[in-house]
C-alpha cells in the first residue's frame, strides 16, 4: 500500500509543489501507532483499526475518523476448461502449501496441479501467504509448496492458466479476461461462495480482500483534506487502478 | 630521437594499461561479490547455503539453501549439453570438412545471425512455441521444464561451438587430411580417426565455452523453466535456476539484508562455476601445443 501512497503525495506534489508530503512504510501497524502518538498527519493501513486501538486512541484525545481510499482484492483463478468453479479457503491454503496435488481431490478431474505464484518479494506473494497459507496467524509457519512456479509478473501467471488446464494461479482482479476462470471463494463447505467482484470486495464478503485505509485524527483540514480529496478523485482513484488495486468509485 | 622513444614509451604503456584492465576489473568483480556475499557466513553456514533445501528467504525465520537452485542450473545444463554438442560438432564438421565454398559461407553467416540473436527474443519464442508444445507433446502437467529451458539454450550455445570447433578443424595442417587419404581412408575415416582427433583440444575448448556461455545465462531461461526452487527428480519438472534467482529477487531486496547478502553469495558459487569451467576450457586449448 505504501507504494500507492508514495504514487499520490508524488502526483500531489508534483500539482502543489510548495507542499512536502513525507511518506514512510513500516506496515500497518506501524502506521496507527504514528497516528494514536501523534507523530503523523494521515495514517495508512490495509486493516481496519482494533477496538483495542480505538480504546487507546481515546484515552490520548485522538479522534480518528477513516476513509476507505481503494480495495485490494486478489482473484484465484484458473483454465475456463477446469470444471472446478468454488474453493474453500481450507482447500485454497492446502493447494498451494502442497497438500492437495490433484484436481479430483476438491471435485476435479484427474489432473496434476500446477501451482503459478509471485515471486517473493512481491506484496501479493507475501498478502496471500499471510491471508490465504497462515489465515491471518502470524504464529503460523505454513509457506508455499517447494512445487510452486514463481512467475514474474501477473500477466506470466495469467498466459500460463490460458494455455494450461491444470494450472491454478492468483492476481490482482483488476485482470478479467475470456482466457482465465475466476473462483468462487468461501470459508466453509457449506457456502456461501463469492466471486471477486468489487461489490463482494466492498462489503468484504470475499475472502482474499481488503480495504486499504487512511486515518485522521478528527475531521481532516486544510492540507489533509486536500490530500484525502485528491486520493478520493477520479486522477487519485486512475492511481489506484495502475497499480492493480480496485477504485472504490 | 627522443620523441620517438616517447611515443613508443606511451603506446607501449597504453596498451599495457588496456591489457591489465580487464584483469583488474575481474579482481574488482570478485572482491565486491566476496565482500557481499561473505557477510551471509555470519548468520548461515556455508554447509547450510550449499547444501539447504529450502529457499525461503523473507519468511520469519529465513532459510537459504540452494541446493534446489544449483541442481537446478546442473539441470538445464546437462540437457542444453547433450543436445548441443553432438548438434554443434557436426555442423562445425560439416562447414569445416564437407560443405562447398559457397555453402560454407551461407552456413557460417547463418550461425552467426544465430548468435546475435538477443538471448530475450530466444526466450519469448520458447515460452510461445516450445513450451505449449511440450506441455502437449509430452503430456505434462506444464510446459515450463528444465527441459524447455535445455532447448531454448542450446540454441544459444550452438554458435558458440560451432564457430570455435570449426576453428579448430580448419586449423588441422592439411598434410594430414592428405595423408589419410593417401593411405586409402574414405573421407568419413579420415575426419573420424585423423582430424577429429587431432583437434579434439579445440573440440574440448569449445564444449566448455558453450556450457559456461550456459550456465550464465539468465533471462531466456527465466522465462521457460517456470522458476520452481525444487530439487528437480527429471528433465521434465519446473527448476529454478541460480541465474533466474538472481535476477528475480534482487530488484526488490533490501540493501544489507540477509537476503541480499544471499544473493550475492550465489553470485559467488556462478563466478566460481564459471572460472572453473573457464579453466578447463583454457587448459584444453594450451594442451594442444605441447
Amino acid at each position: 500500500m505504501v507504494n500507492l501512497v508514495q504514487a499520490w503525495a508524488e502526483q500531489f506534489m508534483m500539482k502543489h509543489p510548495e507542499t512536502l508530503i513525507a511518506v514512510t512504510g513500516g506496515g500497518s501497524g506501524t502506521g496507527i501507532a504514528a497516528l494514536l502518538s501523534a507523530t503523523c498527519d494521515i495514517a495508512q493501513s490495509s486493516r481496519k483499526m482494533k477496538d483495542k486501538e480505538f480504546k487507546e486512541a481515546e484515552n490520548k484525545g485522538i479522534q480518528p475518523k477513516e476513509f476507505v481510499v481503494a480495495l485490494d482484492g486478489l482473484a484465484v483463478t484458473v483454465n475456463p476448461k477446469n470444471p472446478v468453479n468454488q474453493l474453500t479457503i481450507d482447500q485454497l491454503a492446502d493447494i498451494f502449501n502442497g497438500k492437495i496435488k490433484n484436481w479430483k481431490e476438491v471435485g476435479g478431474e484427474d489432473r496434476p496441479i500446477v501451482l503459478l505464484s509471485r515471486e517473493v518479494n512481491s506484496g501479493t506473494h507475501v498478502y496471500f501467504k499471510e491471508h490465504v497459507l497462515r489465515k491471518g496467524d502470524a504464529k503460523r509457519k505454513d509457506e508455499f509448496a517447494k512445487s510452486a512456479l514463481l512467475m514474474p509478473s501477473s500477466q506470466a501467471i495469467a498466459d500460463e492458466i490460458a494455455q494450461n488446464p491444470n494450472a491454478i494461479g492468483y492476481y490482482g482482479m483488476g485482470y478479467t479476461n475470456p482466457t482465465q476462470k475466476f473462483l468462487a471463494i468461501g470459508e466453509s463447505r457449506k457456502g456461501p461462495f463469492y466471486y471477486p467482484t468489487i461489490e463482494n470486495v466492498k462489503t468484504l464478503h470475499y475472502y482474499i480482500s481488503r480495504p486499504l485505509l487512511l486515518y485522521t485524527n478528527g475531521e481532516p483540514q486544510g492540507l489533509i483534506k486536500d490530500f484525502i480529496d485528491f486520493a478520493l478523485s477520479a486522477e487519485g482513484q486512475e492511481i489506484v487502478r495502475q497499480i492493480d488495486f480496485v477504485p472504490i468509485r | 630521437m627522443p620523441l620517438k622513444k616517447i611515443k613508443e614509451f606511451c603506446i607501449e604503456k597504453t596498451i599495457y594499461l588496456s591489457g591489465i584492465t580487464s584483469i583488474i576489473f575481474v579482481v574488482l568483480i570478485f572482491v565486491f561479490l566476496a565482500r557481499e556475499g561473505f557477510s551471509l557466513f555470519k548468520r548461515v553456514s556455508v554447509f547450510d547455503f550449499l547444501l539447504g533445501q529450502d529457499w525461503y528467504p523473507i519468511s520469519e525465520p529465513a532459510k537459504f539453501g540452494i541446493l534446489p537452485m544449483i541442481l537446478g542450473s546442473l539441470a538445464v545444463t546437462l540437457g542444453a549439453t547433450l543436445i548441443s554438442v553432438p548438434l554443434g560438432i557436426a555442423s562445425a564438421v560439416y562447414i569445416a570438412e564437407v560443405a562447398s565454398p559457397r555453402i560454407k559461407e551461407i552456413l557460417k553467416t547463418g550461425i552467426e545471425i544465430l548468435a546475435a540473436i538477443p538471448s530475450v527474443v530466444i526466450g519469448f519464442i520458447g515460452m510461445t512455441t516450445l513450451v505449449p508444445f511440450s506441455k502437449n507433446a509430452l503430456n505434462l502437467p506444464t510446459g515450463l521444464t528444465a527441459f524447455s529451458g535445455s532447448v531454448t539454450l542450446a540454441f544459444m550455445a550452438i554458435p558458440t561451438i560451432v564457430s570455435i570447433a570449426e576453428d579448430a578443424l580448419t586449423a588441422v595442417p592439411v598434410k594430414y587430411k592428405e595423408a589419410a587419404l593417401a593411405l586409402g581412408a574414405t573421407r568419413w575415416q579420415s575426419i573420424r580417426r585423423v582430424i577429429l582427433p587431432a583437434a579434439s583440444s579445440g573440440i574440448m575448448a569449445a564444449i566448455m565455452l558453450g556450457i559456461g556461455r550456459v550456465i550464465g545465462e539468465t533471462m531466456a531461461v527465466m522465462m521457460v523453466t517456470g522458476n520452481a526452487a525444487q530439487i528437480p527428480q527429471s528433465l521434465f519438472v519446473p527448476v529454478r535456476t541460480l541465474t533466474a534467482t538472481i535476477a528475480a529477487e534482487m530488484g526488490e531486496t533490501v540493501q544489507g539484508s540477509d537476503h541480499y547478502f544471499a544473493l550475492f553469495a550465489i553470485g559467488i558459487v556462478l563466478f566460481i562455476i564459471t572460472f572453473i569451467i573457464n579453466l578447463i576450457a583454457d587448459w584444453a586449448v594450451h594442451r594442444r601445443f605441447k
